[in-house]
């Protein structure tokens, strides 16, 4: 685990540490059968096609689950992450497999945030946060936004 | 171009309940979800560290409960329901909204209360375009509600 992030730690515009992440097609299969979504559009070509999606996408739910990681990896155990949303603006393909279990050369992600708010409230101490998904050409595919609470140093 | 006209039977639809679908929480289920998603995080991983952390078990991922997973509600029976009201067949998710109450770990029992909250037309780059959002609250065995999810769907 990281360090404990404590909320005298941060400020408005704080970047929270970025988290690399690469979605190939093997993980794709793994995350649909960990997940229960078996939705075709995320294996079978002919499908993703006719859909318009020109072939099968990242799902935007394991695009979600990165900014949770990136989220409760920043904050660490003591932290709290109590709110996320986030929005799919655009389509992810994953990299195709080299190996069984090597990808081949392709888009990399990586999922980033900035503190936007930090705020009192009752006996917690919050921090609001953006945050998004970008690929390889720096276009934020997912985005949307957190809210954690965090351990104060002086309390 | 114009936006999805939403129909009076899909309007019909809106607040409507499921049948609530109670399942417990399980710990291998978190752990091949925590590695489908990437995330080494010992609470979710580690039995031993879990047991040895402040919740002494293996603590589930944000957004591991709810949909798709230990999800409150049929997606693909609610859409069945919502295509014979009129909605288009194309199908992708629009995105989500949590609000974690309480941390859910292995062992937890839940019941999952989902409504159809509401049925918008709009119009977006696949064409005329009804989004739907579905509110589910999971409330545990000592009857506290731990989590809220607000999923977003896009038919066009």
């Amino acid at each position: 685990m990281a360090k404990q992030l404590y909320y005298e730690d941060v400020e408005i515009g704080s970047e929270v540490t970025a988290l690399k992440k690469i979605a190939t097609t093997r993980m794709l299969v793994q995350y649909a059968g960990a997940s229960g979504d078996f939705n075709p559009l995320h294996y079978e070509d002919d499908f993703a096609r006719n859909l318009g999606v020109g072939r099968p996408i990242v799902h935007g739910l394991l695009k979600r689950a990165w900014l949770v990681n990136l989220m409760t990896d920043w904050i660490g155990e003591k932290g709290r992450l109590k709110k996320l949303s986030c929005r799919y603006r655009g389509m992810d393909y994953p990299r195709k497999m080299k190996t069984f279990d090597e990808p081949l050369d392709g888009d990399t992600w990586w999922c980033k945030g900035n503190v936007t708010r930090k705020y009192l409230e009752g006996e917690e101490c919050l921090v609001e946060c953006e945050i998004w998904v970008e690929n390889g050409n720096k276009e934020k595919t997912t985005s949307g936004s957190a809210v954690v609470a965090l351990p104060s140093k002086v309390k | 171009m114009a936006a999805f006209v939403v129909t009076d039977s899909l309007k019909q639809l809106i607040g409507q309940k499921e049948e609530p679908i109670v399942f417990k929480v399980e710990e291998g289920a978190i752990q091949r979800y925590a590695q489908a998603v990437g995330d080494s995080n010992p609470l979710y991983n580690d039995v031993e560290y879990a047991a040895g952390s402040e919740w002494g078990r293996v603590m589930a991922p944000p957004g591991f409960t709810g949909w798709p997973v230990a999800s409150g509600f049929d997606m693909f029976k609610l859409f069945e329901k919502l295509g014979k009201a009129g909605a288009p067949a194309g199908l992708l998710d629009g995105g989500v909204e949590y609000d974690f109450l309480v941390p859910i770990g292995a062992g937890d029992v839940l019941i999952a209360v989902t409504r159809l909250a509401s049925i918008e037309g709009r119009e977006t780059k696949m064409g005329p375009t009804m989004v739907t959002t579905i509110e589910t609250s999971y409330i545990n065995q000592r009857e506290v509600v731990v989590l809220i999810t607000r999923n977003t769907f896009l038919n066009f």
